[in-house]
């Protein structure tokens, strides 16, 4: 990287005053530790899932291991059930989470963004959950699904559904309670990105709205929203992607289970690596996994002009 | 004296009260109901489910009363003691604590160079890092576990913390470079003018500017490390080595689970988050409109 520090000529014009002590390195060098954990962090294991997404490579079965060519991924598109069964729940799970975060959160921080007694109080309680984990979160709703201790069978005693069903054992179930898991800990965080943006809209705008008689909704729909795009664009993209990507809220709360029914495609990924040890499959899997979600790092970055004319 | 003061206060706060509802605006003016009615639900939502664990942590064994009464702390103890929580807290003070300095380090190094020079490869680097934000993290543990067993990292609490920052360290990178940006560069150039060098120019004039950022930063850093599972599930095949959230998931994987004990574990894992939390979340609100949304 020095060397090409080197050769590049700087082509931005001395358009800042340079202070004397400062070599033409120091950006470089600056950068330097990011970049080096990341290239050996990130960029390498990348590279060597796609090397080993070619191989058949698997520790316990030796005597199978070696070149596979686009074998893999044969397997995958044309044998493989529960690749399909898996992307299709990643899909359904992400849209579910992230367009209920986004309604309850939108609400949440226009609701936390007014001005009422008690706010700061109010504000620390509904976004405290954000800070709890994923295995956390998963731990409290097994307490409260819980058939024998649970709130169920307080509400059944109650009259209110029936006694003695786990919610979370039960395929009809346990898609709506995982969701309901999940927005616990994901609705706070995506209030905090949309009220952290709710900020930095100008008063002016809603005074002006106000002498014309603008009614509040009106005001939400023309200005508020409009101002808010941006920021809901880049948070329901990235909350997509980190919705796809977790895998510490379904692994610990039903394993993937009852019967498969709440298996992601990183949680099959993670099964078929950790536990069938069977690491080309995986990689395979994982090289899939990894174009779908580049191709929404692409829209994303379209729809959020990010690294274009920014500054 | 005081008799004399006290006149001359209220006349000069007087006025004040009447400002602010002179100056309401409609669009500050939702019903009262409308704010309380919805938040209460929500509120409910929220801490039925921390009331609950609450519960299982303080009421005796075997009880089925909705309130924790009498009290008992044996759940905490057990689970402190006989499950090595108190080992498990250790590493995962540890972990977060490590993580927090070395994400904060890089990403502050990295963050002064992009907000603050024109080089060749910014562009690129900016893309990469925003690229990596698309790379999951459960999905690279194989080979991840690979280059820590050729490094014979495996089982050492220096894998989690270097697996956690470099997942933290591109938001925090760009979050900090848009802290940066905020700080006019005419403050540094005038200290330079002033005879600072470059190093002393920045620890003088923009690291002060920067703390609300910083502690922002650090702490999501913290709370990530603290929280996250699969690294230290994987590249820690020690028991005295884990982690909280791994101590958790062993609780609830169990034959039968110890309900009383899994709720004090989960109380001891949240507290050190939640208070970290209460402090931030301002600096977290301004640290996001400031960094990420507008960056």
């Amino acid at each position: 990287m020095a060397q090409a520090a080197a050769v590049a000529e700087p082509p931005a014009p001395p358009r800042r005053r340079r202070a004397s002590a400062t070599p033409r390195r120091l950006p470089y060098l600056l950068i330097a530790p990011a970049a080096l954990l990341m290239l050996g962090f990130i960029a390498y294991p990348v590279l060597s899932v796609f090397y080993y997404s070619l191989q058949n490579y698997n520790p316990t079965k030796p005597w199978r291991n070696g070149f596979a060519g686009f074998g893999n991924f044969t397997q995958i598109f044309a044998h493989d059930p529960q690749f399909w069964d898996t992307l299709t729940f990643s899909a359904k799970w992400v849209v579910v989470e992230v367009g209920l975060q986004l309604l309850l959160g939108l609400a949440l921080a226009l609701i936390v963004n007014q001005t009422f007694v008690g706010r700061a109080l109010g504000r620390a309680l509904v976004f405290s959950p954000w800070a709890v984990s994923g295995v956390l979160t998963s731990a409290i709703w097994v307490l409260l699904y819980n058939s024998q201790t649970g709130i169920t069978r307080y509400l059944a005693d109650a009259g209110l559904g029936s006694y003695g069903t786990s919610w979370l054992s039960d395929t009809s179930t346990v898609f709506p309670a995982a969701v309901v898991a999940d927005l616990w800990r994901g609705v706070p965080f995506f209030a905090i990105l949309i009220l952290a943006d709710l900020q930095s809209v100008s008063k002016d705008l809603y005074e002006a709205a106000e002498v014309d008689g603008a009614s509040r909704i009106k005001q939400f729909w023309h200005i508020t929203l409009p101002h808010l795009k941006d920021a809901i664009v880049l948070s329901t993209l990235l909350r997509a992607v980190w919705e796809f990507n977790n895998v510490d809220l379904l692994y610990t709360l039903t394993g993937g289970g009852p019967a498969g029914e709440t298996t992601t495609l990183p949680l099959y990924i993670a099964n078929t690596s950790v536990d069938a040890h069977n690491f080309g499959y995986a990689s395979a899997l994982t090289t899939v996994a990894f174009v779908i979600l580049l191709f929404c790092s692409i829209v994303y970055l379209r729809l959020s002009k990010f690294g274009g004319e920014s500054k | 004296m005081i008799t004399e003061i006290a006149p001359a206060e209220d006349e000069r706060v007087a006025p004040e009260p009447a400002l602010p509802r002179k100056r309401r605006r409609a669009w500050d003016e939702v019903p009262r109901w409308q704010i309380y009615v919805p938040l209460s639900i929500y509120l409910l939502f929220t801490l039925i489910p921390f009331y609950w664990i609450l519960l299982f942590a303080l009421r005796p064994a075997g009880s089925t009363s909705l309130v924790p009464w009498p009290m008992t702390f044996e759940h905490f103890q057990k689970v402190w003691t006989e499950r090595s929580f108190g080992t498990y807290f250790t590493n995962s003070v540890y972990v977060g604590l490590a993580t927090l300095v070395l994400t904060t380090v890089v990403a502050l190094a990295g963050g002064y160079a992009l907000a603050r020079f024109d080089f060749r490869i910014k562009r690129g680097f900016m893309l990469a890092l925003l690229c990596s934000q698309f790379v999951p993290g459960a999905l690279l543990l194989v080979p991840l576990f690979q280059i820590f067993a050729k490094l014979s990292m495996i089982n050492s609490l220096a894998s989690v913390v270097i697996a956690e920052t470099v997942f933290q360290l591109p938001l925090s990178m760009i979050l900090i470079s848009g802290f940066i940006r905020n700080v006019p560069y005419s403050l540094e150039e005038a200290a330079w003018v002033d005879g600072c060098n470059r190093m002393t120019a920045f620890r003088i004039v923009v690291l002060p500017l920067l703390r609300p950022g910083l502690i922002a930063v650090g702490s999501f850093a913290f709370v990530h490390a603290w929280n996250h599972f699969l690294f230290a599930l994987m590249f820690l095949s020690d028991q005295s080595k884990q982690t909280i959230p791994v101590g958790l998931n062993t609780l609830m994987s169990a034959d039968s689970v110890d309900l009383g004990a899994l709720a004090a574990g989960g109380i001891i894992a949240a507290v050190p988050v939640v208070i970290v939390f209460a402090f931030i979340q301002k600096w977290l609100i301004t640290g996001f409109s400031a960094g990420a949304v507008k960056g």
